[in-house]
C-alpha cells in the first residue's frame, strides 16, 4: 500500500514540477486524503479541525514543492509538512500534542472523505487584499478557470496568475505566522 | 472552502516556479562568501605577512578547523530545511571540527612548554577576534536565515543555530587570514567563542522569523 502509494505520487509529482497540471491535481487529491487519514488518527481529542490541517498542510505542500527533492521519496517529505502543521495547529490553539517520529514511518494513512464546517482558510481568504482575494474565489470556490476569471474581471489571464499566486501565498504565510 | 475548491486553486497555480532549494542553498552560500569577502576586505584585511605564514603548519590549521566547520554545517542545514529529510549522518558530522581542533589543542599542548600555554591562549587579537568574526558572520547569518524561510525547517531553532555554525565557519574562514594569533589555544577559546555567539544570534533568529 505504502509502497504503491509512494512510487505513484513521486511520479505524479516529478510530472506536476514539470508542467502536468493534471498530474498535480491528482497529486493533490491522493495527498489530501492521506493527510486526511494521519490527521484524524492523530487529533484524538477535539480543538482542531482535522480538516483545517489538512488545507494548511496541501498550501504549504504547495508553496514549499521546491524543497522537495526529485529523486527523494515523496511520502517522508509529505508526512513532515503534515506533523509539522499538525503540530503548528495545536500551538496556536494553545493546546500541546506529543507525536512520536518514528511512529511516522510506519504510518499506513487510509483515504479519507470531507466533512464541511466552517474554515480557517475562509477567514485567511478574508484578510487577502480585495483584487486578489476576488481572483482566489474565483478560481476556487466559483471554479472558473484562469481565461473565465480573466474574462469576468475584465484582466489578463498573466494579472490573474500573479494575483493568485500571491493570494495563495500570502494565506500559506498567514497560517504559518500564527 | 472545501478542500476540494483548494486544490483548483492549488492547481490553477502550477505552473509557479520556484528555484530548487539544493540549488538555492549553493547560491545563498556564494553569495553570503561575497558579503563576507567585502566585509573582511574592507575593514581588517589579510595579515601582511600571509605568504610566510602560510608555510606553517599552525596557520594551515585554522582553515582546516574553519572550513570543516562550514562544510559539516552546510551539509546539515540542507538537510535541515527539507522536511522529511534524514539528517542523522550529516549530524554526526557536526563533531568533526571541534574533534580536529581538540587534537590540535593536545598537539599544541605537547609541543609547547607549560609556561607558554598561557600566553599563547590569551594571543593578542582576542577583542578583535570577537569582534571581527561575528561582525563578518552577520550578513552571511542573514542570507542563511532568509533561506530557512525559503525552504521548509520543521525545527527552526535547531536550523537557525545551524545557519549561525555555517556563517561563523565562514566567518573564521576569513578572519584566520587576518589573526596573527595561530595558536590552536586560541584558536579552540576565541574562536569557539565568537562562533557559539553567532550559532546563538542564529537559533534566537529561527525562533522568531523562521516560520512557514
Amino acid at each position: 500500500m505504502t509502497g504503491k502509494d509512494e512510487a505513484e505520487l513521486s511520479r505524479l509529482l516529478r510530472a506536476a514540477i514539470g508542467g502536468d497540471e493534471r498530474a498535480y491535481a491528482d497529486f493533490l487529491h491522493r495527498t489530501a486524503a492521506l493527510v486526511r487519514g494521519f490527521v484524524r488518527r492523530k487529533i484524538v481529542k477535539g480543538g482542531v479541525d482535522p480538516e483545517d490541517v489538512v488545507q494548511e498542510t496541501l498550501l504549504a505542500i504547495h508553496v514549499k514543492r521546491h524543497t522537495w527533492r526529485q529523486d527523494a521519496p515523496v511520502l517522508p517529505w509529505v508526512y513532515a509538512i503534515a506533523r509539522f502543521k499538525l503540530i503548528d495547529a495545536f500551538r496556536r490553539r494553545g493546546r500541546r500534542i506529543e507525536i512520536e517520529i518514528d511512529e511516522i514511518a510506519e504510518t499506513f494513512a487510509e483515504p479519507e472523505g470531507e466533512t464541511v464546517s466552517e474554515r480557517d482558510i475562509n477567514r485567511a481568504l478574508d484578510g487577502l487584499p480585495p483584487a486578489q482575494r476576488s481572483v482566489v474565489s474565483s478560481v476556487s470556490v466559483e471554479g472558473r478557470s484562469i481565461g473565465e476569471t480573466a474574462a469576468k474581471f475584465g484582466i489578463s489571464e498573466t494579472a490573474v496568475r500573479v494575483s493568485l499566486h500571491r493570494g495563495l501565498a500570502a494565506i500559506a504565510k498567514r497560517f504559518g505566522a500564527g | 472552502m472545501r478542500t476540494e475548491d483548494l486544490i483548483k486553486a492549488l492547481d490553477a497555480d502550477a505552473g509557479s516556479k520556484a528555484m530548487p532549494l539544493r540549488s538555492a542553498w549553493w547560491l545563498a552560500t556564494a553569495a553570503a562568501a561575497v558579503v563576507a569577502a567585502a566585509v573582511f576586505w574592507l575593514t581588517i584585511g589579510p595579515r601582511l605577512d600571509i605568504m610566510i605564514a602560510m608555510h606553517t603548519m599552525r596557520f594551515l590549521s585554522k582553515f582546516v578547523f574553519t572550513i570543516v566547520l562550514a562544510a559539516t554545517a552546510f551539509a546539515l542545514i540542507r538537510g535541515l530545511s527539507t522536511p522529511g529529510a534524514s539528517t542523522g549522518r550529516a549530524a554526526a558530522w557536526m563533531v568533526a571540527a571541534p574533534l580536529l581542533v581538540l587534537v590540535a589543542v593536545v598537539l599544541e599542548l605537547f609541543a609547547v612548554p607549560e609556561a607558554d600555554w598561557g600566553t599563547r591562549l590569551v594571543g593578542t587579537n582576542m577583542m578583535v577576534c570577537m569582534t571581527f568574526i561575528p561582525l563578518i558572520g552577520i550578513g552571511p547569518l542573514a542570507i542563511f536565515l532568509w533561506m530557512l524561510r525559503y525552504g521548509a525547517p520543521t525545527r527552526p531553532v535547531l536550523a537557525g543555530a545551524v545557519a549561525g555554525l555555517l556563517a561563523g565557519g565562514l566567518a573564521a574562514t576569513f578572519y584566520a587570514a587576518h589573526c596573527f594569533d595561530d595558536s590552536p589555544l586560541f584558536v579552540a577559546t576565541w574562536y569557539s567563542i565568537a562562533i557559539t555567539a553567532l550559532a546563538a544570534l542564529g537559533a534566537l533568529g529561527g525562533r522568531l522569523f523562521v516560520r512557514w
